[in-house]
């Protein structure tokens, strides 16, 4: 299975830094994903790499992810997401569930 | 020593009964008797011109009785295909039983045999077409026109027949459309049902699975038509009598029980984070808010979530005994926690499902057991108690236009509707009033207005359904592959399941949508968009408008509903894998062997 990685930068308009220094939340099940968020210093911005066998969906992850940190404002954070071929719905709420796991 | 009297009134000779005689043995006076012979009942000779469908009956059912064993309806399986071929004539309307769930494959089968020389042009009518054999029978050209309801696995097949021109279709049909026609103008002249059990004289045991019998008994032999039967096995004494033998013609015991597919199981192994998800917004958001106690699930997994997390999550909610009290459902293997919790109080159901005879058997307080102790489906009952007594229904469809108007349809498949429709309908004929059903009905504004000050209510259609399915398949799009199907196969109209204005809530993973409280169809799409998702049809949602749909408690996100993302997990499912629910039903439920996987 060919790997691709994509690589986004966001820019929150409120930035609001990652409060501990990693959190890491699901399994690469089959449709299903893990995520791993960690703190670095990245003068307010967040950075993500997703690693994925799924081709032709870049704008999808643009938007998924967009949305995101649009509600969380999570600012000078790495975040990296191993894909099995998770649904934006499943990406949605890895997500969002790893960052109600550090009670955000 | 008996002696046989006879007596004779006019051109009319009869024995004389027991009852006829006076008390010193000899007959009764000859007015009594003719009194006796006037009263008792007589079988006037038809006259031709009114009789054709019988004698047309009685002329094929004379080259048929040399194969029936003597004294009985029994012939032997290798007379299968000659039984056939002497009761089926070209042109005939035929049905072959077989709906999601049971099939009379064995006729079936020696249907495909007949010689599309001596007998073709036939219309076949019934429930489905899932077996290769159905289709074969169009193939061979034994079979010309088609009018079903449901096509399942040969969904494709009848597509590519219609396309090769080798199939007329009729209609596709929800069942209780289909079965009202079997009594008004497609009424089959041979129909080949399926059975448990049979005595030689022709009584039917249908049992757990007696799903369509009765009604296509029904329709066929009371219009002269003829009804064969294939049955597991032959007994002296049938368990139940749920076919009269009268209205059976002839019966075989087939080579093989009758095929059944386990149409309704769901290995709860299956069940993602995000079905449990959406079965967390489901109950909060619809069954507490209409206090939902009469309804229907779908077959997805969406529903299944909902019934597993019924004895933890709706527990904790409190709505035990207020909710999901009475179903019009198949025994659903994901319902027994449930039930076992003590939150079921009735259950009817249209067909049976494989491997859970035993449980229902032991369950008679909650399913329609008879008195031999066995259950008894019916699909014609079911489907009406699912058009008219329950408040609502839930369920998956595979695309969802930006209107709201639903389809399984897809390029290149008929699969049809089954019962889906006859469920997911507001029901124009009802008049009892439920909590439920007023409420929504009061908060359904277009309807509201077209009605005056009169109140009204309204069933809930809900259509449950992830922005996306596998393979990133969108489940809302501009516009149904049904309309691609309509111009491909030749249909009159697109296959709708669901039409947009029977659609009261849409719920995906973003949120629900309650589109009967929308003023307008411009108002149901936006609410249409604000909760598709990232498809082609959410992306076209304005951030701004969907902020006042929710401040208008038209749309509800999980936050709205005050449903914790963090608890949308596995854990909260009552079981996990089939393994538990066979622990839930104390070893009563018996899962076929291809869910056994421990």
């Amino acid at each position: 299975m060919a790997l691709n990685q994509l690589h986004f930068e966001f820019a929150p308009a409120t930035p609001r830094a990652f409060p501990v220094a990693a959190v890491h939340y699901g399994v690469v099940g089959s449709g299903d994903m893990e995520v791993i968020i960690e703190a670095c210093a990245l003068a307010g911005k967040t950075q993500v790499t997703v690693t994925t066998p799924v081709t032709g969906f870049d704008h999808v992850w643009q938007l998924v992810l967009g949305r995101f940190i649009d509600e969380s404002q999570l600012a000078d954070a790495h975040i990296s997401i191993n894909d099995n071929n998770a649904t934006p719905v499943v990406v949605s709420l890895r997500l969002r569930q790893a960052l109600l796991e550090i009670g955000e | 020593m008996e002696r046989k009297l006879r007596i004779t009134v006019g051109d009319k000779t009869r024995e004389v009964t027991v009852q006829e005689l006076g008390a010193d043995g000899h007959p009764l006076p000859a007015a009594v008797a003719v009194a006796a012979i006037a009263a008792a009942p007589q079988r006037r000779p038809l006259d031709p011109k009114w009789s054709t469908i019988q004698r047309d009956t009685n002329e094929r059912m004379s080259h048929m009785l040399p194969y029936l064993t003597r004294g009985s309806k029994v012939f032997q399986p290798a007379d299968t295909v000659a039984v056939l071929n002497a009761v089926i004539r070209s042109g005939d309307r035929v049905n072959i039983e077989g709906n999601n769930q049971k099939q009379a494959d064995f006729l079936s089968d020696c249907m495909c045999k007949l010689d599309p020389k001596q007998i073709n042009h036939l219309h076949m009518v019934q429930s489905s077409v899932p077996l290769a054999s159905h289709l074969k029978a169009f193939e061979l050209g034994i079979a010309e026109k088609l009018d079903f309801a449901y096509a399942g696995p040969q969904g494709a097949a009848v597509a590519k027949a219609i396309t090769l021109g080798k199939l007329k279709l009729g209609a596709i049909h929800t069942y209780l459309e289909l079965f009202a026609r079997y009594f008004i103008d497609l009424t089959p002249k041979v129909s080949l049902v399926c059975a448990y059990e049979a005595d030689k004289d022709g009584n039917l045991y249908t049992g757990f699975n007696t799903e369509d019998t009765p009604l296509i008994v029904e329709a066929t032999k009371f219009r002269g038509g003829i009804v064969i039967a294939q049955v597991n096995k032959i007994v002296d004494k049938v368990q139940r009598v749920d076919i009269p033998g009268e209205w059976v013609d002839a019966i075989v015991q087939s080579p093989k029980p009758f095929y059944l597919e386990p149409l309704f199981t769901r290995d709860p192994g299956l069940i993602t984070d995000t079905h449990v998800l959406m079965a967390m917004m489901a109950l909060k958001g619809i069954y507490a808010e209409y206090g939902i106690n009469r309804l229907n699930h779908g077959i997805g997994f969406n529903t299944a979530a909902i019934e597993l997390i019924l004895p933890t999550y709706g527990e904790e909610l409190g709505l035990k005994g207020k909710i999901c009290q009475h179903f019009a459902l198949n025994p659903h293997p994901t319902l027994i926690p449930a039930i076992e919790s003590g939150w079921v109080q009735s259950i009817h159901s249209f067909g049976g499902e494989l491997g859970m005879a035993e449980y229902c058997a032991a369950r008679p307080d909650v399913f329609f057991v008879g008195p031999d102790g066995s259950m008894r489906s019916n699909r014609a009952f079911s489907q009406t108690a699912g058009h008219y007594a329950i408040d609502m229904f839930i369920g998956g469809t595979l695309q969802i236009d930006k209107y709201g108007n639903s389809s399984t349809a897809t390029a290149g498949r008929v699969a049809g509707f089954g019962g889906a429709p006859n469920m997911g309908c507001d029901s124009h004929g009802r008049r009892h009033g439920t909590p439920a059903w007023l409420k929504c009905g009061e908060e359904f504004t277009d309807q509201q207005n077209l009605l005056g000050d009169v109140p009204r209510g309204k069933r809930l259609v809900v259509q449950m359904q992830e922005t996306f399915q596998e393979k990133m398949a969108s489940s809302f799009v501009e516009r149904l592959d049904a309309w691609k199907l309509a111009e491909q196969a030749h249909l009159d109209l697109p296959p709708v399941m669901v039409y947009a204005d029977d659609v009261t809530h849409i719920l995906t993973e973003e949120g629900i949508a309650f589109l009967h409280r929308c003023k307008g169809l411009e108002q149901r799409m936006a609410a249409i968009r604000a909760v598709a998702g990232y498809t082609e049809i959410g992306l076209q949602a304005k951030p701004a408008e969907t902020k006042s749909l929710r401040a208008a408690g038209l749309v509800k996100t999980p936050e709205d509903l005050g449903v914790d993302r963090r608890r949308a997990n596995r854990s909260l499912l009552a079981a996990k894998n089939i393994r538990e629910l066979v622990d839930w039903s104390g070893g009563l439920y018996d899962p076929p062997a291809r869910f056994r996987n421990w």
